[in-house]
């Protein structure tokens, strides 16, 4: 089957690209570039990067603009999904969503009305399960968004055993969702192992303050594994 | 040793519809095995203490072309618990029908009294999640050969589609929405 992958550029989207490069034809990723940093459905720091991410995957990708308005940027994303069933004549959308119910469905009646099938293979996973799942699976994820108590010191940090016990203790003390589920956190992937080259931050700063920090990154390279 | 039966067409959706519930069945610390519907073996299903069927997604129409492999649920006197496609499975095998009718994302549901733990109290009205494109018509045949449990409510609270079922004399329970999301504690009940 030919699928499109939803893509914020995060762990979820990332991992759910894997499961998916394992059991369907990928063909294009999809990307919504949200002009409201409090977007319902989605993922904004960083996002105009999915386009490297894409090159440095090899995949094809569609970015598509949205205002991030709630529920019209829904028409925005069926849009972006007609359009990649339009020029890669997709057969089925494949998703990130963990638990959210309010994500799930809206992708679902989108993929229902444009007679697609809808994949969530991470929905209803053990939170913990998916950290160690991109540790096991050798994902390179940094953390470059925090919004919550107790969470500033985890920006810029990599997944990593380190960091889950860190997070397990926030999670304990302030109730923190350990996958950022609750908009916790945002999280950008570097490298993968379907990732043809892996991506290298060159230059980047913190913006905000507070409980809510961005790590925008301003400039990266891609650089061949075990190359330059 | 609980049954877990998948009707999934594609193997993608597995890590969808029959993943939650295997991990609620392990997080119960029950033995249990997953099967294909397509490739299920009799013996299998005489070893199994608890059977539940599991959903799929709202494209795949292809359990409804093999609903000839469940009649083995009008002999069984195992307890059984059908999800959504499952619940739908269970229905056709005592010769009800199912019919079309779409109800997707959280829909608000009455019990009309307790099923596995669910609808007690003041619970009576709750949100569950949906994700279906084909219903268990409610008409005399379902009422003969079932009890009704829930239904879901429109914004105005009219009742629209049977959403809890049990078979009248057998321990074969169905639900049209899916406890794996939202009232897990059903599956929890189910397999004690």
């Amino acid at each position: 089957m030919k699928t499109a992958i939803l893509f914020s550029g995060g762990k979820d989207s990332c991992l759910a690209l894997k499961y998916a490069l394992e059991n369907t034809d990928v063909r294009c990723l999809i990307t919504l570039v949200s002009q409201n940093p409090e977007s319902f459905m989605f993922h904004t720091p960083n996002i105009l990067l999915a386009q490297r991410q894409a090159e440095a995957i090899g995949l094809p990708i569609i970015m598509h603009q949205t205002l991030g308005e709630k529920e019209k940027e829904l028409d925005d994303l069926e849009k972006a999904i007609l359009a990649a069933k339009k020029k890669h004549g997709i057969e089925g959308v494949v998703t990130g969503a963990l638990a959210s119910a309010y994500q799930a469905s809206r992708v679902q009646r989108i993929c229902d009305k444009l007679d697609l099938e809808c994949f969530n293979p991470l929905w209803q996973k053990d939170q913990f399960e998916l950290l160690e799942e991109l540790i096991k699976n050798k994902f390179e994820v940094i953390i470059v968004g925090v919004f919550a108590l107790g969470m500033d010191k985890l920006l810029g940090r990599k997944i990593d055993q380190k960091f889950i016990e860190d997070i397990k203790l926030l999670n304990e003390k302030y109730g923190v969702n350990p996958a950022g589920e609750g908009g916790e956190a945002e999280s950008f992937v570097l490298n993968a192992p379907f990732f043809k080259k892996k991506i290298v931050i060159e230059e980047s700063h913190v913006s905000g303050e507070g409980e809510s920090k961005i790590l925008m990154i301003d400039k990266i390279k891609l650089a061949v594994e075990g190359g330059k | 040793m609980i049954l877990i039966i998948n009707i999934c067409k594609e193997e993608l959706h597995e890590l969808e519809f029959i993943k939650p519930v295997l991990n609620i069945v392990k997080s119960g610390k029950k033995k249990c095995i997953v099967e294909h519907y397509l490739k299920i073996k009799p013996k299998v299903i005489e070893k199994a203490d608890k059977i539940i069927i599991c959903g799929t997604s709202l494209k795949d129409f292809d359990y409804l072309e093999g609903k000839n492999k469940f009649n083995f649920l009008k002999k069984t006197d195992k307890p059984v618990l059908g999800i959504c496609a499952g619940m739908q499975l269970i229905a056709l095998a005592f010769g009800c029908e199912v019919v079309k009718g779409k109800e997707i994302g959280l829909t608000r549901i009455k019990f009309d009294k307790g099923f596995l733990g669910a609808g007690e109290g003041d619970e009576k009205e709750i949100d569950v999640y949906d994700l279906h494109n084909m219903i268990v018509k409610d008409d005399k045949n379902l009422r003969k050969n079932f009890d009704v449990f829930a239904s879901s409510l429109s914004n105005t609270g009219i009742v629209q589609t049977v959403q809890a079922i049990k078979h009248k004399e057998k321990e074969i329970y169905g639900t049209l929405f899916h406890p794996e999301v939202r009232q897990r504690g059903i599956i929890t009940k189910f397999i004690e």
